[in-house]
């Protein structure tokens, strides 16, 4: 209130004065004032503009949140098993968690990639990455639901994945963690980096048909940690650039051993020089392991192909395949702006980032303005490639977005803000204060070539005093930022699931529409579907029981079964006979070293049971669908092994005997 | 003073705020407009108006019914007219006229919002019968099969 000193009297100027501080914040503790509350506001009932599919890092999960009300839709179940959803715990989704190294029912999923056609997204698939146990998943956005996982050998860890190309004709997976190759002898010291270990780029194919994922070939690179990366688009379209660290080919102590260098390297690759290669059949075809996961909708299950072979392209010996261009200590993200003549990379230990241009890079490979090689890759002269350096930013700056205005806006780890710049002055406009330690951000479209440039969100790594303690755990963070104007006005906060990595979000009108409600009975291919009660029965297969069970509110069929022997696996095929959107049935048996099942209408899931000792035991519903859910219940009797107790399965027949 | 200040200030936003508030009880007064339509508890609520059936039966119709309500039915209603979790079927044909037979099966939501006959039953069931996503030829042969159970030949 200090400009009212100076205007006593003059009511009508101080409440000009009054009425202007009151809508900009002082600081950014008191940014949620003004109109913050209604710019985030969507009314009981109401939709939001924007579905923001968010990475849920070391949950292995991917969040769905409304944008702007950051409401938490969905989480979508990928690399993680998910006992509320039945993932990875059903027979019918065991399959998409296996590997070649078997079951593996945990992963990092760190980068969100929306589909895309001619560098718009298109609302037809989700792609995203597994860091840990290398694999990419797509997930197909008229059911929210995992449909494909591919790993990736040949690659120690996956982090610059999954980035696509403008038409969604590629995914890459660049490894983060040079290994030696798959058909190697790996067993060799670990000090011998240099000499043994690799590092590969798998550009994964998209049928553009049904989404299946395929490795079409990998590229072999020196040993160096690949971090991020986009592709080219409109001019730069059939390139795709990587950032890269530890050129110091470092094993151990990274932290330092890799911090040498004053520059590590973009690396630009020529993917459509690496088509023509792959046709010439200059690729080398090598012996791997890895595991192929699809899940169909037909037949409500899926299937995991061990696959053994895979074309490796070498980055050494092809020529203008890769190059190298120089760029300031440890670069973290790679980002292209709109126009694909633009590429900002962000040095995470320099105090400066610098901008390259498509355009000079070619030139510079035409005029071969080369400062020498690295491992037989000729290195660009940094000058040669660059178009000029954001001066003073900000400390720690990690990755970029773009507006459709012609700015650009980066997160500044180290120094906790969110920089806008103008791209082709290089100049800073604004910069906003986050909380705390940003890592990616994005705007909707904001890597596309029609940004959206109304919202921004980033997503942080420290939440501290930002909501109500919760132990020594906290939530991490997203802060939503209106962009529309000149300055970046902060408008909400709200926690997410495990650790947000980059996300990206879509129009709600370019997905709502297709979005599946229910899966037709009659198109049920699964092969234990009951199509009806009249289908339900029990069937033993030598120790195995087969329970073609259905639901329907409110009763399971059968709800009494009689005849299960300890030594016996049994297994529920429960069917879902409604019709109807938004009523699934559970179903869980007391006992089970297992989760439980979800079942969406007209769908079929098992869950296998193995009892482990004689008596009755419960089974029941356990997603409330109805006045009489609690009614959804029956018994199964278990008996001795050897016991002649009847093999029998009904409802409603088994009356009282006494 | 710097107290006055506020004071106009603040009435200033609730000025602004009465304004509001008023512009938004105006919309909703809009969209509470009274319906004039009324409802029809013979033909029910839905596409059909008029349903032409013919003294005898379509046996193929019947066998297409059948096929529909083995699948999607049978769990909640009997052919006789003891209750499941639904009331059984028989003298359904009769009681109830086709188009208004139709009418439910694809509609069921909006007639059980309606219906006296259905509220009624609802008080009875507990359990609101489920749209069974029928298509209109379904919800035609289930019809015919229900005729057959009622003993049309």
């Amino acid at each position: 209130m200090k400009p009212i000193k100076y205007v006593l009297g003059v009511a009508s100027l101080a409440l000009l004065a009054s009425g202007i501080q009151s809508c900009k914040p002082k600081s950014a503790d008191t940014a949620i004032s003004g109109d913050a509350a209604a710019k985030t506001y969507v009314a009981p009932g109401q939709y939001d503009e924007f579905y923001n599919f968010v990475s849920g890092g070391f949950s292995g999960q991917l969040s769905v949140y409304g944008i702007p009300s950051g409401r938490l839709l969905r989480v979508i179940p990928v690399f993680s098993q998910d006992p509320e959803k039945g993932w990875g715990f059903s027979e019918e989704t065991k399959p998409m968690l296996n590997t070649s190294h078997g079951n593996v029912p945990w992963d990092d999923l760190h980068h969100v990639q929306l589909s895309k056609t001619n560098g718009e997204n298109d609302g037809r698939w989700v792609f995203v990455n597994g860091n840990n146990t290398p694999r990419l998943a797509r997930i197909d956005l008229k059911t929210f639901r995992t449909a494909e996982i591919l790993e990736l050998p040949n690659s120690g860890g996956n982090h610059s994945s999954p980035f696509i190309t403008e038409n969604t004709e590629y995914v890459v997976a660049g490894t983060r963690f040079s290994v030696p190759l798959d058909e190697s002898d790996g067993d060799v010291p670990i000090n011998t980096y240099k000499k043994n270990f690799k590092g590969t780029l798998s550009f994964v194919s998209v049928d553009q048909k049904d989404g299946n994922m395929d490795i079409a070939f990998q590229i072999e690179t020196p040993g160096v940690n690949f971090d991020l990366s986009r592709s080219g688009k409109g001019p730069s379209h059939g390139w795709f650039f990587f950032s890269c660290y530890n050129t110091e080919q470092a094993n151990t102590l990274l932290e330092v051993n890799a911090s040498k260098n004053d520059k590590d390297f973009i690396m630009a690759v020529n993917w459509k020089k690496a088509e023509e290669y792959l046709k010439a059949g200059k690729g080398r075809k090598t012996k791997v392991k890895y595991a192929h996961n699809k899940y169909s909708e037909e037949s409500h299950t899926s299937t995991s192909e061990i696959k053994n072979e895979v074309v490796v392209l070498s980055s050494k010996e092809l020529k203008d395949l890769c190059y190298f261009i120089p760029c300031p200590k440890s670069p973290h993200g790679i980002d292209i702006d709109p126009t694909g003549e633009y590429m900002v990379s962000s040095g995470k230990l320099a105090a400066l980032i610098p901008v390259f241009s498509f355009s000079k890079m070619i030139k510079a490979i035409e005029n071969k303005t080369f400062e020498g090689d690295y491992n037989g890759i000729p290195v660009i002269k940094y000058e040669a490639a660059l178009y000029g350096e954001v001066q003073k930013p900000g400390l720690g700056p990690l990755h970029t977005e773009f507006d459709g205005r012609g700015n650009a806006v980066t997160t500044m780890f180290v120094s906790s803000e969110i920089v806008k710049w103008n791209i082709k002055d290089l100049k800073v406009i604004d910069r906003q204060p986050v909380y705390y330690s940003p890592g990616h951000l994005m705007i909707p479209g904001g890597d596309s070539k029609k940004p959206d440039g109304k919202y921004l969100i980033a997503y942080n790594k420290i939440t501290k005093d930002r909501f109500l303690p919760t132990g020594p755990e906290l939530a991490q963070s997203a802060q939503l930022f209106d962009i529309s104007g000149d300055k970046m006005q902060l408008i909400l906060d709200f926690p997410t699931i495990g650790e947000p990595h980059y996300a990206q979000a879509i129009r709600a009108d370019k997905v709502k529409e297709q979005s599946v409600k229910t899966f037709k009975l009659e198109a049920n291919k699964h092969p234990y579907v009951s199509k009806g009660e009249g289908e339900t029965k029990v069937v033993r297969d030598k120790n195995k029981v087969h329970v073609y069970m259905t639901a329907i509110r409110s009763h399971l069929t059968p709800d009494n079964i009689e005849g299960i022997k300890i030594g016996d696996e049994v297994y529920f095929h429960v069917t879902n006979l409604e019709q109807d959107w938004d009523v699934p049935h559970g179903f869980a048996v007391k006992g089970a070293n297992n989760g439980e099942l979800l079942v969406m209408p007209g769908e079929t899931q098992t869950l296998k049971w193995v009892p482990d000792r004689v008596g009755i035991f419960p089974i029941y519903c356990t997603d409330f669908c109805s006045a009489l859910h609690q009614e959804m219940s029956g018994y199964v009797r278990v008996s001795p092994a050897g016991s002649k107790v009847a093999l029998v399965g009904n409802t409603g027949t088994n009356l009282p005997a006494e | 003073m710097k107290k006055t200040m506020l004071l106009i200030f603040g009435a200033v936003m609730l000025y602004a705020c009465g304004q509001k508030t008023e512009q938004s009880g105006e919309s909703t007064a809009a969209e509470q407009k009274p319906k004039t339509e009324e409802y029809d508890p013979q033909r029910g609520e839905g596409k059909f108006d008029k349903v032409e059936i013919s003294d005898n039966l379509d046996a193929a119709m019947a066998a297409s019914g059948k096929q529909v309500f083995d699948m999607k039915c049978s769990a909640c209603h009997k052919l006789t007219d003891e209750k499941l979790v639904g009331p059984g079927w028989k003298g359904v044909s009769t009681k109830h006229k086709p188009e208004w037979l139709m009418n439910f099966i694809t509609n069921p939501d909006a007639m059980i919002d309606k219906d006296p006959q259905l509220q009624a039953q609802l008080e009875l069931c507990l359990v609101r019968m489920p749209n069974q996503n029928l298509t209109d030829d379904d919800a035609r042969h289930i019809l015919e099969f229900m005729r057959q159970n009622d003993g049309v030949k």
